[in-house]
């Protein structure tokens, strides 16, 4: 039996929906070693508390919540000290976090401070004797390692959407907890967020993904994408390095080795050829299609469908057809 | 300002990988090497604030890896990097705090304004080991950063998060990670070359710290079946609205 701590990601005080896949992690991990607890760490401003019940749904028997003006916006310094000293207590077999920009800057410098293992950015996870083995990607998406992590607590981050968020509703249980530091003398601070795409679905939450490359020749043509993401409802628009490199979509939005890794249920790459460097951000996608008119195009290798053709052609079509399946289902 | 940029030698990816017999890492038989990518734009970070500071000061090129590595710190000098350390290890832990360890060991009296590391490694996917460093010795830490300027001992960087990115000022000293995005690294010249034949690189063994990551096994994933061509025009799109329906259930 291990109780395991889990942080909850928030973003410009709400839960993003990684913290819920985190919750469910760590309670799969405490489950499978034996049915130890879970203890989820919300930390935010004066009334982030209020965000608790959902990961209490999610299956935290306790959640652990830091309210402090010095948190309105990630405060890596005092989030550091803090997650360490509650881990060095001697009561946490485990502790998870997401693997996204904020916890593997966290994780890592966690980790350092108590000598502990860190297995990062795992696709899955099992437990063995209390011991916990994790598949990651390595070698550029090439190969998948399953690492073994040894000692107590063991640190985890796990890839967003590699797990699926689970209800597994427990009471609401709140502890008030106080920062480790002082969270207004952090040598490092956050003065501004810079919010992309408002308002739209993340490329990371989205169950689709529309893709441009170069094959659309001009950044207007993203128009193309636009339309069939809100064609769909539920799409994100993403792009190869290629288009950020040009200048025409922000990096933000770029998918593969140097920017994202995304694992949405549909993903339609429209004029991309499929370099290595950008499959290995996409290669999980359940389905795979692919819009390209070089037949030869290495995307063609690992799609379920392709249409080799025009996207200029293709594109317009898809949206309508898209549209008018929407509007019958 | 004296600035240290941690790299790797890495295997260059564009390859098919085997997995050695040992089934626990790739096997190494006709690989190349290179300095690993996300490095690369840390070395050019370091070498463009040493430029923008009259060039005074000094850029220091860290590896830690087997004595073959010293030609990816030759790579470094040969960009315009004053002089290079290897820490020699003949195989480089899975684990990141042991690699940081042996860093910081190093890093520590070095007496470095700023510590630049790539964002990640390509190879082990880490993407740990700078803010380890970091923590080991109670620097300041910026991830993914893409953006940067340093004033004096101030700086202020722009890390890229999912879909949006904070604006973050810290004191120097301090450690970076560099994300793509910040700059273009610049190609070595030949003279750059031939200099780089002359500055000093000094090869001392590695103080690795212990492991608790290992890895069990490694595989290539599972090949996706192919995929169907549909069709080669718009006339296609209504048989893949089915397929999306019925056969991948996605719509």
């Amino acid at each position: 039996m291990a109780n395991v701590l889990v942080f909850a990601e928030v973003r410009s005080g709400e839960l993003r929906k990684v913290a819920l896949e985190a919750v469910t992690a760590a309670r799969q991990i405490a489950d499978l070693s034996g049915g130890g607890s879970v203890h989820a760490v919300l930390a935010g401003a004066a009334g982030i508390g209020g965000k608790a019940d959902v990961l209490a749904q999610h299956g935290a028997d306790s959640v652990l919540v830091l309210e402090h003006a010095g948190f309105a916006q990630y405060n890596p310094e005092a989030l550091v000290a803090t997650l360490a000293q509650r881990l060095g207590n001697g009561s946490y077999g485990f502790a998870v976090f997401s693997a996204t920009a904020q916890g593997r800057d966290l994780s890592p410098r966690v980790a350092a401070r108590l000598g502990a293992g860190l297995a990062p950015d795992l696709t899955g996870f099992t437990v063995e004797s209390g011991q916990i083995f994790g598949q990651h990607f390595n070698m550029n998406g090439k190969t998948i390692a399953t690492l073994a992590l040894t000692g107590s607590p063991a640190l985890l981050s796990v890839r967003p959407a590699a797990v699926q968020p689970v209800v597994s509703a427990r009471p609401l249980v709140t502890e008030t907890i106080t920062s480790a530091a002082d969270p207004s003398a952090s040598r490092v601070k956050v003065v501004e967020l810079k919010q992309g795409n408002t308002g739209k679905i993340d490329l990371n939450d989205a169950p689709v993904v529309v893709a441009g490359g170069r094959g659309l020749k001009a950044a207007e043509n993203f128009k193309l994408c636009e339309d069939l993401a809100d064609a769909f409802g539920n799409a994100a628009v993403g792009a190869t390095r290629a288009v950020t490199d040009e200048g025409w979509r922000p990096h933000s939005d770029q998918i593969g080795q140097t920017g994202r890794n995304v694992s949405p249920d549909l993903y339609i790459a429209v004029g991309i050829s499929g370099a290595i460097q950008h499959l290995a951000g996409m290669r999980t996608a359940k389905t795979i299609v692919a819009i390209n008119k070089d037949k030869d195009a290495p995307i063609f290798r690992i799609a379920d469908y392709g249409i080799v053709g025009d996207v200029f052609d293709v594109m317009p079509a898809l949206t309508a057809a898209v549209k008018a399946a929407r509007a019958q289902g | 300002m004296k600035i240290a940029v941690c790299i790797k030698r890495v295997p260059v990816m564009e390859t098919r990988f085997a997995i050695a017999a040992d089934g626990t890492r790739v096997d190494d038989a006709g690989l190349k090497y290179d300095v690993n990518d996300f490095d690369l734009w840390a070395i050019e970070a370091g070498l463009q604030l040493k430029e923008k500071n009259n060039n005074v000061g000094e850029v220091v090129a860290i590896s830690l890896g087997p004595d073959v590595a010293q030609e990816q710190i030759r790579k470094a000098l040969a960009m315009g990097a004053d002089r290079g350390i290897l820490l020699q290890a003949a195989t480089t832990p899975a684990d990141g705090l042991a690699v940081a360890r042996a860093l910081a060991a190093e890093l520590k009296d070095g007496g470095y304004d700023l510590v630049l590391f790539g964002r990640i490694a390509v190879d082990s996917m880490n993407q740990m080991t700078g803010p380890m460093v970091a923590e080991l010795l109670n620097l300041p830490c910026v991830t993914n950063v893409f953006r940067l300027e340093i004033s004096g001992q101030a700086g202020r960087a722009e890390r890229a998060l999912e879909g949006a990115s904070e604006v973050v000022e810290f004191p120097l000293p301090a450690l970076l990670t560099i994300d793509d995005g910040l700059n273009k690294e610049r190609l070595p010249s030949l003279k750059g070359i031939m200099a780089a034949k002359k500055k000093p690189l000094e090869v001392k063994p590695a103080q690795l710290g212990e492991a608790r990551v290992s890895v069990q096994k490694m595989v290539l994933p599972p090949e996706r079946a192919a995929g169907r061509i549909l069709g080669d025009s718009a006339a296609a799109v209504p048989e893949l609205v089915r397929l999306l329906q019925t056969e991948a259930k996605v719509l």
